[in-house]
């Protein structure tokens, strides 16, 4: 995470979705493209008002729908531009063929998905159901995208810069998964240092591969995910596939709160996790040894953290504001070696520390 | 004469554009795209244009588009290329940024991306190739598909109580106000395969002035798709598609 923040590390008040805004404009994004929808329009409005393309020259544009914004978005970062969209869960179904393009393309770009509960139109409420969507390949074909979830304002701008530092290293698609409650909720932030856009000639030397017109000492530049012969698609998914190996080896990022002596562990990300602190702290209270896992990437997923703590520990609840999605996560790291338990509510409801505990004592120490 | 006289430059009266690669085409002989592509080699060449241009190509028969102009290509999802130009020309304004769509690209799937790219008048050149079927996935009805007309989707001919009138989206576009030049042409004589160049040559040079979105519908054949020779298929395009798709300029500010 970026520690490196305002030389005055001036903290100021804002919502997440706010400071996405912010911290956009700069960590030197050129671009951002977007379709208004709730619990995010504070990211679109927020950057209007703030008139970037004055400043920076940054490039804000409301698009005619979420399907033009993530293809304006793919446009962009053919071009080497640090490209962004932001939306919330239908809007995101709406990107999904996009996203594969841009996976396919291997194109670096950062999406921002503020979710909201479904299925259908569903509520303007938090969610976290689009879990599955998001880190097992929401749109077409072998891909997979790397899956920030941040739980608190601060990391709603941290990720916002990382995920584009990410997405240029791997040349893939990255997204930060948030909720309505972190999109909305006000809390303190410093915000990253200024990064100046990248000139055109930093655009060639970084990404050698960008169309920005063919010059005579070198091949023409195609942005391209079309493999009509079998045996070079296969090729393409098998360096997608070596990529997304090292990304598991060296970006798995998570949070550990009171682990070391517990013998039941909760497995939250997002806000949730924030929810679960508290349910530790109330645990303990009552003599209950018990500790919180927060994965901070989801993919890669802190898959082999898990399988250590499946070692030592009694039984693991994944707590998801879902019917259960990053939980199958947790089995296939435990792969059966203690119990675990799922404990969600659904809809835009937000469970309480006292529910939580209650369930980790109903489905794990009772049981 | 043997062949080194006939290369002898005294006696060439035609040659490939500098711009267009060796590679032999997919294009169905007949097919329309291969000469428009061609008068894009030429216009990009005499423009002195190579290292400016990001050309967007679409899904369609087109989509290989890339191997045969030396340029800078990416290739978009289905009827997505003018959101893709839109975005590249915005961070890149100093560039000749135009799509290159199929009527299926353009007028079906892509509708919405079409109307609001030219709506905001971006500053890129459109080039449409109308050839009023669906020439990739194997000759469907597409919207411009006549009425009567054959298609593997329309097998005893487009009916309007099932599948309503041919669009014709050009005309729709010029009511646009941030559409500078629409024209519609065709290439199926040599006295036409001029004109088109003038005109694809007018949105290039629109596109580079930032005066607005040019839109250039070509009216073309699709030999495969309309099952007749590429001869009969010139007679059949001036006969039926001339009628409902005319010739000429629409709007030119
Ligand atoms: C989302 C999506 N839907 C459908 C297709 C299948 N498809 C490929 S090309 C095409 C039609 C192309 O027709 P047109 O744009 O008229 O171009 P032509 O081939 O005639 O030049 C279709 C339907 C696709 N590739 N992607
Ligand atoms: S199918 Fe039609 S459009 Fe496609 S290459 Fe053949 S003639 Fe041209």
């Amino acid at each position: 995470m970026s520690n490196e923040h305002n030389k005055d590390n001036e903290i100021k008040l804002m919502k997440g979705n706010e400071a996405v805004a912010h911290a956009a404009i700069r960590c030197g994004c050129d671009g951002y493209f977007g379709y208004p929808i709730t619990p995010q329009s504070e990211i679109m409005e927020t950057l209007m008002e703030l008139e970037p393309w004055k400043t920076t020259g940054m490039v804000v544009l409301q698009a005619e729908s979420e399907t033009a914004s993530i293809n304006m978005v793919y446009g962009a970062a053919g071009c080497g531009k640090k490209a962004m969209t932001s939306s919330s869960s239908p809007g995101v179904s709406l990107m999904q063929e996009g996203i594969s393009y841009l996976a396919g393309a291997e194109l670096p770009c950062v999406i921002v998905n503020v979710m909201r509960g479904g299925p259908g139109l569903g509520t303007i409420q938090p969610s976290q159901a689009d879990y599955f969507q998001t880190v097992k390949g929401g749109g077409h074909g072998d891909y997979k995208m790397i899956t920030l979830a941040p739980a608190s304002v601060q990391e709603m701008a941290d990720h916002t810069v990382m995920a584009f530092d990410l997405a240029f290293k791997y040349r893939t698609p990255t997204m930060v998964l948030a909720d309505g409650i972190i999109g909305q909720m006000m809390e303190k932030v410093v915000l990253p240092p200024y990064k100046p856009r990248w000139t055109e000639e930093e655009i060639k030397k970084n990404t050698p591969w960008a169309t920005l017109g063919k010059p005579a000492d070198r091949k023409p530049n195609v942005i391209n995910s079309l493999r009509l012969e079998a045996i070079d698609m296969e090729k393409l998914n098998l360096t997608l596939q070596a990529r997304y190996r090292e990304i598991e080896k060296n970006e798995v990022l998570f949070e550990e709160f009171d682990c070391d002596d517990a013998e039941y562990i909760i497995v939250a990300f997002g806000v949730i996790a924030r929810i679960c602190q508290k349910v530790v702290e109330l645990g303990r209270a009552e003599g209950i040894k018990v500790g919180l896992i927060r994965p901070i990437t989801l993919f890669p997923f802190p898959t082999e953290k898990l399988k250590k703590h499946a070692e030592r520990v009694k039984g693991m609840l994944s707590v998801e504001m879902s019917a259960g999605q990053m939980v199958e996560d947790v089995r296939l790291a435990v792969n059966g070696k203690v119990p675990v338990e799922f404990y969600g509510r659904m809809g835009g409801i937000v469970p309480s520390p006292d529910e939580v505990l209650h369930a980790l004592k109903e489905k794990l120490i009772k049981a | 004469m043997n062949i080194s006289e006939i290369i002898n430059p005294a006696n060439l009266v035609y040659e490939k554009p500098n711009v267009m690669n060796d590679t032999p085409m997919h294009y169905c002989p007949g097919c329309s795209h291969g000469v428009v592509h061609k008068l894009i080699g030429e216009i990009i060449g005499d423009m002195n244009m190579q290292d400016k241009t990001i050309a967007i190509a679409p899904v369609g028969c087109a989509v290989f588009a890339y191997q045969y102009l030396d340029i800078d290509w990416q290739q978009a999802a289905h009827g997505r290329a003018p959101a893709l130009a839109t975005a590249v020309k915005r961070l890149l304004p100093d560039r000749l940024v135009f799509t290159y769509q199929g009527d299926g690209d353009l007028a079906a799937i892509g509708t919405a991306e079409t109307i609001h790219a030219c709506n905001r008048g971006e500053n890129i050149a459109i080039i449409f190739i109308n050839n009023g079927i669906y020439g990739m996935t194997g000759g469907q009805m597409a919207p411009t598909t006549l009425l009567g007309m054959k298609s593997s989707t329309s097998p005893n001919g487009r009916e309007v109580p099932t599948a309503g009138h041919p669009l014709n989206m050009t005309n729709l576009l010029a009511q646009l106000k941030g559409v500078c030049y629409v024209t519609r042409q065709a290439v199926h004589t040599v006295a036409a395969v001029k004109k088109t160049k003038k005109a694809i040559q007018k949105a290039f040079e629109n596109s580079m002035q930032n005066k607005g979105t040019s839109i250039v519908e070509v009216v073309s054949t699709c030999s495969s798709g309309w099952k007749m020779t590429p001869a009969d298929s010139n007679d059949w395009m001036v006969e039926n598609m001339f009628p409902e798709f005319p010739m000429g300029d629409l709007k030119n500010e």
